[in-house]
Parts: structure tokens; sequence; C-alpha cells
């Protein structure tokens, strides 16, 4: 910074100083306004160590405001063992000023936190404990509700509103084609390596086809969609559903008698219902066919090859296993998602909050109920 | 502009044009704002009052003319410059626009923080005086603005505003959605500290009450420019939405509770109350 420029923000913006005599008068000088007061503050700080403070001379001020006014009573405060010490020759607009102030800041002051910090500790944690026990009992009363309101659809199905739900359809399944597609390639072609890796020390290679097979249509292809779903779609619907809550459309809706978990929630849960498998099922066809194109490259397998070895040694029922999650995933996700958007309170911070925990116990729904259907599946020996 | 006009006047509007697309707001318009006064805008929705303040705070652009803001050009200094300017004037905007993810105190922090290097002990306990200033019980400042009633944040607002102690103060609509009582202690809070402080304010406003109680001169907008007055002054003038809007029933009124108030508070400063 060169000196010109200096000089030209110092005549914008003040220059604040202060200095104490040898009696032990302060004198504030220059502006204390609130940009150079940090300036002052230091200086006055430094001025007080050379000796006692007993009084202050406001003459040599030449601008203050409320901030500037502020610093100064609190030195006067520190100052002084009980009270203020003197403020002499204010100029008249600073001495209105500086009892503008003092009347203000003499105000009660909030009462600090109490407790040690052990016992806040404990506080927190027995409420995060208690809140989350609340949530969840919510959470499995609004899935109730859900369930009850699409049945009574089902039942009544003119009363669903096919526009939303044929528009979240599109929304949830046709436009996640591409990244579904292409992971789920990937994830293919991953396996087919790695399989024929390690199966080649064993001399079986053909048998990578049946890894591919097995692993994309039971398990993979269904996880992984599910999951870009919770974070694509889960996410979606706490997003739409929570701007709804802050900009009190939801109030609005229930003021016209029409149940927001009819209108908003039971399309979303329909559609992504009936997209998820959808979506699934394209999936493993895109799973198996990068494992073919990777066994193709790696192992020399043609085409034919591996869709005739998938067929004698690949049984339906891997498929049928897969394909029975997606709409349990689907409607977990959909429930978590819109149970989240409607939790939103009225700001628009929470609408960020809740779309994170929608994503993240979406995923968590979704792997742990992958588990549960692994073990029910040992179980029933398919 | 001449060195003279610097001095009277905080704001020189000239030749003001807006316009979105086809649509044009403001034509040739032109406005001063003295310094120290409280100028209150008016005008029929539509009219671009909102449109006008955002375009002299910089956040819309103008398509032709040139708004000067105490004594600096807005829009053409270097960028420097233009961080200085946004420190000597103070905004409120119509529903407070607090920071959602910040407390009350951490609102006002905010301008303060980014712009001065106080202490932190300096800077919580500003920031607990501006709490005072502006009305509101001391336990708000560790509050969420999600936790706060429409007329404790348009206060908050109004605090964070005045966090640096700004020369010029913008008010949308301050009044708008508060109860009368809220509205009248609102309007009393901003002349107190309007005199206390110096202040320059400029104020959007539907609220007749307010502008017969505290503002000086009244801007109305009409045929995309501005007639500023006084509202006795105003009056006088044969347009008919001015006529109806100063002397349609609800303006009578406005000017007999006006006179009733200032009967009773004649030299009556209940500024921490306000």
């Amino acid at each position: 910074m060169n000196s010109g420029e200096r000089t030209n923000i110092a005549a914008i913006e003040g220059v604040a100083d202060f200095r104490l005599d040898g009696e032990g008068t302060g004198h504030p000088l220059g502006d204390w306004t609130t940009v150079p007061l940090g300036v002052a503050e230091r200086s006055a700080q430094k001025a007080r160590k050379g000796g006692a403070l007993k009084s202050l001379n406001l003459s040599g001020l030449t601008k203050l405001d409320t901030n500037g006014a502020l610093a100064l009573l609190r030195l006067a405060e520190q100052a002084g063992s009980d009270g203020l010490i003197p403020l002499d020759n204010p100029k008249p607009e600073h001495a209105r000023l500086l009892e503008v102030v003092i009347k203000a800041h003499g105000k009660d002051k909030p009462p600090p936190e109490d407790g040690t910090a052990i016992g806040r500790v404990l506080a927190r944690l027995g409420e995060t404990a208690v809140n989350q026990s609340k949530e969840g009992l919510e959470l499995l009363s609004f899935v109730g509700a859900a369930t009850v309101t699409i049945f009574g659809l089902l039942i009544r199905p003119w009363r669903i509103r096919w526009k939303p739900l044929f528009s979240q359809v599109e929304a949830t399944g046709l436009n996640a084609l591409p990244i579904v597609g292409l992971l789920n390639f990937l994830i293919g072609v991953v396996i087919a390596y790695q399989a024929a890796n390690q199966l080649e020390k064993f001399g079986a290679q053909l048998l990578t086809v049946d890894s591919v097979g097995v692993g994309v249509l039971r398990e993979l292809a269904v996880l992984i969609t599910a999951i870009i779903i919770a974070g694509r779609s889960g996410s979606a619907f706490t997003a739409q559903i929570g701007s709804m809550r802050v900009n009190q459309e939801v109030d609005a809706m229930q003021a016209l008698g029409l149940n927001p978990l009819e209108v908003l929630c039971a399309p979303r849960i329909i559609a992504l219902m009936i997209s998820l498998p959808l979506l699934v099922f394209y999936a493993d066809v895109m799973g198996i066919l990068g494992g073919a194109v990777a066994a193709m490259f790696a192992l020399d397998i043609t085409l034919v090859q591996f869709a005739k070895q998938l067929q004698a040694a690949v049984s339906i029922d891997h498929f049928w296993v897969g394909m029975v999650k997606a709409p349990v995933m689907a409607a977990v996700i959909a429930i978590i998602g819109c149970f989240h958007g409607l939790k939103v309170s009225s700001s628009a911070e929470s609408v960020g909050r809740r779309t994170t925990q929608s994503v993240v116990q979406g995923v968590f729904f979704v792997i742990a109920i992958d588990a549960v259907f692994s073990i029910f599946f040992l179980l029933i020996g398919v | 502009m001449t060195e003279h006009n610097d001095q009277v006047f905080a704001i020189q509007v000239e030749g003001l044009r807006t316009q979105f697309g086809p649509v044009v707001v403001h034509d040739d318009l032109d406005l001063n704002v003295r310094k120290g006064e409280v100028l209150g805008v008016v005008g029929g929705s539509g009219t671009g009052k909102s449109v006008l303040l955002r375009t002299i705070i910089g956040l819309n652009r103008a398509a032709a003319g040139k708004i000067t803001v105490l004594g600096q050009v807005v829009g053409e200094g270097e960028a420097k410059a233009e961080r200085q300017l946004r420190r000597r004037w103070g905004v409120l905007f119509q529903d407070g626009a607090l920071f959602s993810s910040l407390t009350v105190r951490e609102n006002i922090e905010t301008p303060m923080r980014e712009h001065t290097e106080l202490s932190t002990d300096l800077r919580c306990s500003a920031a607990e005086l501006k709490i005072a200033l502006s009305g509101l019980p001391p336990d708000a400042a560790d509050k969420y603005p999600s936790e706060l009633s429409g007329g404790m944040r348009k206060r908050a607002g109004l605090a964070r505003a005045l966090a640096l102690d700004p020369d010029i103060l913008f008010l949308d609509e301050p009044t708008a959605g508060l109860d009368p009582i809220g509205a009248a202690n609102f309007d009393l809070l901003i002349l107190e500290l309007q005199k206390a402080l110096g202040l320059t304010v400029v104020m959007i406003t539907h609220d007749l009450d307010s502008l017969h109680a505290i503002c000086d001169r009244v801007a109305v907008l009409i045929n995309k420019k501005t007639q500023v007055d006084t509202i006795p002054n105003l009056m006088k003038i044969d347009h008919p939405w001015i006529q109806e809007y100063f002397g349609g029933p609800r303006g009578r009124a406005a000017v007999g509770s006006a006179e009733r108030a200032s009967a009773m508070s004649v030299g009556g400063s209940n500024l921490v109350e306000g």
C-alpha cells in the first residue's frame, strides 16, 4: 500500500488514538468510530500499562459513534474500581450519544450458562437421546400414516393424483437412467476383472460368469441403485417438501382441507415404488453387460459364450431375490424423504439439515434392509 | 455536482432509468436526500419503491443515470471504495433477512467481524448494545431467527443494520406486519435512534401513521418519477393518486392520530422502552 492511498483511506475512515498523560488523565483522540476502533482499543490497552487511568478527557475527540462510545464506557468501567471514572469535557453531541449508550448498556445482561462443563455435556447427551427416540417414534407413526393413506388410495384409485405421480416417475426413474446405467456397468466390469484375476489361479475362469451373474443380480444392482436413488430422489423429496413448508404451502394445504400425506407424500412414495424396480431391472442388464464386456477383453469369452454360461449357471431365483428388495427399499427411501421434508421447521437452514439427515438415514436403511433380506433368504434357503 | 451539494445531500439520484426487459420502472427520476432527514418513500404497488432502494444500494443496475451516495458514485468506484461505502449504510430488508443459521448476536457481529478489527470482547458487548438499542430483550441474543416473532426479527434486522454505526439507514417497510402498538413503538425507536445518532433515514412505507409521525419529507413515486415534499405541500398538488392517498379516510385518520401523538410525546424520550 503506498502512502498516498493510506492518507486517502484515513480521510474516509478516520484515525483514532489514545494518550495517557502524567496525571492519569486519558485522552482519546481523533475518530472513535467503528472502523478505526480496533486501533484505538489497542493503543488504549498499551497506554494503560504506563500508569493508572483516573479520568478521561474527551475534548480531543473529533467523531464518535455508538461503538466508540461503548469502547470509552468499557474503558471507564475497567479503570474505575466501583463505577465509572469521570468523563470530562465531552462535546454536546458526544455527551448525548454517551447518555444513550449508557442507558442501553446498563440493561440486564443475559444470565451466563450455569452448571459445569461435564454437566452440560451430560445434559446435551440426554437431550439428544430423548430427541432421537422421540423422532424414531414419530418416524414409526409416519410409516403407519403413510401406509394407511396409500392403502386408502388403492381402494379408491380415482383419488390418486396421477399427474404428479407420473411426473415423479419421470424425475426419479427416467432421468436417473444415465447415472444408474453407467455406475452399474462399471460395477459389472470391476466384478468381472476381480473374479477373473482370482479364479485364474484355479483355472476356473469360466466361473467369472457365475460370480458376475449372482453378484450383480442378487446384491449389487439393487444395492447400488437404491443408494444412488436415496442420494438423488430421497434428498429431492426432502428439499421439495421442506421448501414448501418454509413457504407455508403445507399449512395452506391443510387450511384448504387437503391432506399433505395424500397430496405430497403418496404420489412420491408410489412413484418411487414403480420406478426403482424398473431401474433395478435396467441396472441388472447394464451390470451383466459390463461383466460381459470385461470378460470379452480379459478372458476372451465371447458374448455368446457368456450368455450361454449365464443361462446354465445362474438360476432365475437370483434375479427375483434382487428384484423383490427393490419396492421395499423404494418405499423406505421415499417415506424417509417425505418424513424429513414435513419435519422442516420455518428456517431455510433446517431444509439443509433435514436433507442431509434424509440421505444418511436413507442409505443406512437401504443397507440394513439388505442385511435383513440376506438373513431371511438364508433361512428359507433361496 | 458541486462540493456544496455533497455537504447538503446524503444521496443524489440524477436521471435514473431502470428497466426489466421492456418494462420501464423509473424514467429520468431525480431524488435528493438531505443529510440527517427522514425521507419516506410511497407509491402504489408496482411503482418500483423497492427497486429504487435496491438500485441505490447497488443490488440492481440502473439502465441510465447517476447515483451518488455520500459523495461517491455507486457502482463506479474501485472494489475497495465500494466496500467502504457499504460500511456506511445499513439496510433493513422487509422480513429482517437475518442469516438463519446464525444467532441474533452472530448476525449482528457478522458485519463487525468482516469490516473491523475490534477485539472479541468489545464486539460481543457492541452486539449486546445494539440489541438493547433496538429494543430487544437481552435473552434474544442467543436465539435463532426462526425462534423470533416477526416484530422481533425486524428489531434484530435493525440491530444488524446499525452494527457498524452507519450514516444512512435504509428501511424497507419497517412497520409492515406489526400490530399498531408495535408499529408505533418501532416508529418512535427509529426516530430516537435517528436523533441520537444523527442518521439519514430512507424509509419505504405504506403506513400513513409512520409517514406523519417520523418523516420530514415524503417522496411519492408517480409516473416513473418522484415528487418530493413535506406532506402539507404534497397535498396541494392536484394529482388524483396523491389526493386519494393523503386525503382519503385513512390519510385523514392518520393526521388526527399523529397530532394526538405529538401532543403527548413532546420532549418525552423513551428510547429504551421504545
